[in-house]
């Protein structure tokens, strides 16, 4: 089976994961306003990775340095050789280095390839590396690509980092779109008016096990499906998050599910999306939490970041409260948690879509 | 086994091994050229980015050679594709509207700024609900397509998978190289050899 060797998030919340995880404990969160010299960028609300927490130097962009950063840490944890031709790099993210793109670059590490060769080459690994480039839900088609591939051998270790730097690239982008909140955000809540975008980086570790251990995470089983329906518009039937749901649904018993982690990103129609998902799925009595509220939307650092505080809140036996919902704002009648609460159970699923109509879902299971 | 394949490049098109014949005027690009005489009835066509019309063009050919469009394929079959260059030519065109004087970010590029979409388009088309995803390579790698390819077949509802290689890195520098891939029959050195 395929098990977490080590991980580490880097935010505006903290630089490993324990910290990141007791900021959102105590309820902390890294959004506030901001304001942008571009001409194109009205003030927005986002969290953001201040310049001084980045220690990694050399000629490298934000987008590298904070890749290299949260891996370098990751690593320190484990004894795995990263430069071994058995170990490979995965890089989720949707926009990598596209600030370039501002001074008229058209090669180099503009494309993602490159980048994530150059994240790669910093550790002295010589395997080609592998983007996932998969809109939002690239974090978690990553890991899923990475059971996959230790699974059937290919590698032994693979090394999942995911991240994404906010540019008036991509907040124009979204203000077009109108998909922006003009405060923190709400997700699940009657009165939520969109998503606020975030920066993180984020490394998980995975390696093969005959037989996991106490204290070991397991990546049990990853589906990923498309809505057929739209390109920036969610499923009115929830058509691939559920069918996603249901697949993963096949190994793991619901009884044992201690909360499903929503994308939750406190648009109007994702959220509704996802409850009607939830419900077709049969987890209307599952605890449903979103993490967007302390980071915003991560990007492709957000199906790792919220993979990660979601196993240290199932170590902690607690589900996490989802910041900024108050009152149960979609049709469908599932369970949004909105204090911190606590629980027996050592599975949680992770969930997840994006443009283009994909989505995705992922168990997880602690051993105990 | 490969039954069905398609390339596409500058201004060649090859399906299953045999070039098309194309008449190619100077008004209109070699995908508008195509659309119109093997496809047209999708207009969503023109509303798309260079990437998703590259994609899409290849995929209307290379599934109307496979001749089973008509089956109902929900979650059995996916699409997965690879490229080198992410969606660089919409992403170009997007920084042309929040630059210079006359700043006016344009959602409907905004919304092509990722390569994904792609495969969503295609799986529309289709009424494909199974696995899609994109990732991006420094270059053709047949050995870490393969890799993946067969990784993919993981999921045991995947039976079938529209794949392969498309690239743009703008209106004019493009390249496909799209394929079915059936479960248990994927052969990395056939690939090595369209």
């Amino acid at each position: 089976m395929v098990v977490k060797i080590s991980d580490n998030i880097l935010s505006p919340l903290g630089s490993t994961t324990a910290d990141n995880y007791l900021a959102v404990k105590s309820g902390r969160s890294a959004l506030m306003l901001h304001e942008s010299d571009n001409p194109a960028v009205a003030p927005y609300y986002a969290s953001l990775v201040p310049e001084d927490m980045l220690t990694v130097e050399g000629d490298y962009s934000k987008f590298e340095r904070m890749c290299i950063q949260s891996i370098e840490a990751a690593l320190q944890q484990s004894t795995i050789d990263i430069a071994s031709p058995r170990v490979l790099f995965i890089v989720s993210t949707t926009k990598g280095n596209v600030h370039l793109l501002a001074k008229g670059a058209g090669e180099g590490r503009i494309l993602l390839g490159e980048t994530a060769k150059a994240i790669a080459t910093h550790f002295g690994n010589e395997v080609e590396p592998v983007v996932v480039s998969n809109a939002c839900i690239s974090g978690l088609c990553a890991q899923i690509e990475a059971m996959r591939l230790i699974e059937c051998g290919q590698y032994d270790n693979v090394v999942v980092v995911g991240a994404d730097v906010q540019s008036p690239f991509i907040i124009s982008g979204f203000q077009s779109l109108k998909a922006l909140s003009d405060g923190a955000c709400r997700p699940f809540d009657a009165e939520r008016r969109g998503l606020n975008l975030g920066e993180a980086a984020a490394t998980i570790i995975y390696g093969r096990k005959e037989k996991a251990e106490v204290g070991e995470w397991v990546i049990r089983s990853g589906a990923v499906r498309n809505d057929a329906n739209h390109i920036s518009g969610p499923s009115r039937t929830g058509e691939g998050s559920y069918l996603a749901l249901r697949k993963v649904l096949e190994d793991v018993d619901v009884n044992d599910i201690a909360f499903v982690n929503a994308h939750g990103t406190a648009t109007l129609y994702n959220d509704e999306m996802e409850s009607i998902a939830i419900e077709r799925a049969g987890l209307v009595d599952v605890p449903v939490g979103s993490l967007k509220g302390y980071y915003g939307h991560t990007m492709g650092a957000a199906g790792i970041l919220e993979t990660l505080i979601s196993m240290r809140a199932v170590e902690d036996r607690t589900v996490l409260g989802t910041r900024g919902f108050n009152t149960l704002g979609v049709s469908h009648p599932i369970r949004v948690q909105k204090e911190n609460g606590i629980t027996d159970k050592s599975t949680f699923i992770k969930l997840i879509s994006g443009f283009g109509g994909c989505n995705a879902a992922a168990a997880f299971n602690y051993v105990n | 086994m490969i039954n069905h394949w398609v390339k596409i490049e500058k201004d060649k098109v090859v399906v299953d091994g045999k070039q098309i014949e194309i008449e190619l005027s100077e008004s209109e690009s070699l995908l508008n050229t195509i659309y119109k005489n093997k496809i047209g009835d999708y207009p969503k066509f023109y509303k798309m980015d260079p990437l998703c019309k590259l994609g899409f063009v290849a995929s209307e050919l290379l599934l109307d050679a496979e001749g089973r469009r008509e089956e109902e394929w929900g979650e059995k079959r996916g699409v997965v594709l690879f490229n080198a260059s992410s969606s660089l030519a919409d992403d170009r065109n997007y920084q042309k509207t929040i630059e210079g004087d006359d700043v006016f970010p344009s959602p409907s590029l905004f919304v092509y700024t990722l390569p994904n979409v792609v495969t969503g388009e295609i799986c529309i088309r289709n009424h494909y609900y199974g696995e899609s995803n994109f990732m991006v390579l420094r270059g053709l790698d047949v050995e870490k397509m393969s890799q993946i390819l067969n990784a993919t077949f993981a999921d045991t509802c995947t039976e079938s998978l529209v794949t392969g290689w498309v690239d743009c890195q703008s209106e004019k520098e493009y390249s496909a190289l799209m394929f079915i891939v059936e479960r248990g029959s994927f052969d990395e050195a056939e690939l090595s050899k369209l």
